[in-house]
């Protein structure tokens, strides 16, 4: 799953070990959300995000109506036009989203120590594994 | 241990994706080929109405398909029918494309011997709406024994098209096709998208889109030259 893939990547780079995972996900990003909390936890099996929460911020389709020159939140996807004055609405400006957009960590690593602590955090996963 | 605190990352889940998808297109512009994908629902006629595509074209255009589908080389013998090359791409248990299988099947066309290429998607109207394969067009088809509805159904891919296509029109007095009805809910959920009615079987309709597709291909390559 790209989700974890992505998440466990920028985990591994800063060293740090992860409780939650905060995902942006737009309307139009044709990704459904039950199914990935569904599938979260399984991808998550024997990885170090194993245990992890995923929060997902669902983003609603936001247009810019060059009628109105403003930016619209569209209420509904059955129907692109502008609440507000009707006009056809096709300048997608948010919607289409699908971001790892933040890690919650459980410590933080001063980078002297992360070597080592590097180290302390394999094990602890090696014994999470084993558990 | 400390309190719980948020590292911000903002990393896009399919920018992999993007950027190959991003290096195909600007592939495709460089040899000045056209190229369209296909997405609809299982069933709706993707592979009829691609045979009569390619077959038509032959005459007057040099064409190439990729075809995904889950198992099975079917598609790609029956599209090999036209005597167009084909490729079928079996994408196993995923339920679409991606720009690296794409990117992968390529790899012994020389595209530049070419003027048009498809690619169908496997049949889905969901996940392939996520997956840029770098075309130049997306086509989405729905048939008239579908129901009206079905854009309003499935916006995502709808609204993530260029052009629709409603096929099998040979059928829609037998299903009672309501074709007001079914432009509207098009023109709902992708205000101003191109639509063309038509008949794979019979033919009807087809000139109109085999011409709309040679104007884009004049297009792009009047654009590359500049």
């Amino acid at each position: 799953m790209g989700i974890v893939d992505a998440a466990l990547e920028e985990a591994q780079k800063r060293q740090v070990r992860v409780s939650a995972v905060h995902l942006r996900l737009g309307a139009l990003s044709g990704v459904v959300k039950d199914a990935l909390l569904f599938s979260y936890e399984v991808a998550c099996q024997d990885t170090p995000l194993e245990g992890s929460h995923l929060i997902v911020e669902d983003l609603p389709v936001v247009v810019f109506c060059s009628r109105c020159n403003e930016r619209r939140t569209l209420p509904s996807l059955q129907l692109f036009e502008c609440p507000e004055c009707g006009a056809p609405a096709g300048n997608i400006v948010q919607g289409r989203e699908l971001e790892v957009f933040a890690l919650e960590i459980e410590d933080d690593l001063p980078a002297e120590k992360s070597a080592d602590r590097k180290a302390q955090n394999e094990q602890a996963q090696n014994e999470e594994v084993r558990k | 241990m400390s309190e719980p605190r948020l590292v911000e990352v903002r990393r896009n889940v399919l920018k992999q994706n993007d950027v190959i998808a991003r290096a195909l297109r600007e592939r495709f512009r460089e040899a000045g080929v056209f190229v369209v994908s296909l997405v609809s629902s299982p069933g709706s006629g993707k592979t009829a109405f691609l045979e009569r595509t390619l077959t038509e074209l032959q005459p007057r255009y040099r064409v190439a398909a990729l075809v995904g589908d889950l198992a099975t080389e079917n598609d790609a013998v029956r599209l090999a029918r036209s005597q167009a090359p084909v490729k079928q791409i079996t994408t196993g248990t995923l339920c679409h494309l991606e720009a690296a299988m794409v990117q992968n099947a390529l790899q012994a066309w020389d595209l530049r011997n070419m003027d048009f290429l498809f690619i169908e998607n496997v049949g889905n109207l969901v996940c392939p709406s996520s997956y840029d394969l770098g075309e130049n067009m997306r086509l989405v088809l729905m048939s008239v024994t579908e129901g009206e509805d079905k854009p309003l159904k499935y916006p995502t891919i709808f609204n993530s098209a260029d052009v629709a296509v409603v096929t099998k029109n040979d059928l829609a007095d037998a299903v009672e096709f309501d074709w007001n009805a079914a432009q509207k809910s098009i023109q709902s959920v992708r205000p101003g998208m191109k639509i063309f009615r038509l008949s794979a079987k019979s033919g009807e309709g087809m000139q109109e889109y085999l011409e709309f597709l040679s104007a884009q291909l004049s297009e792009q390559r009047a654009l590359a030259e500049t």
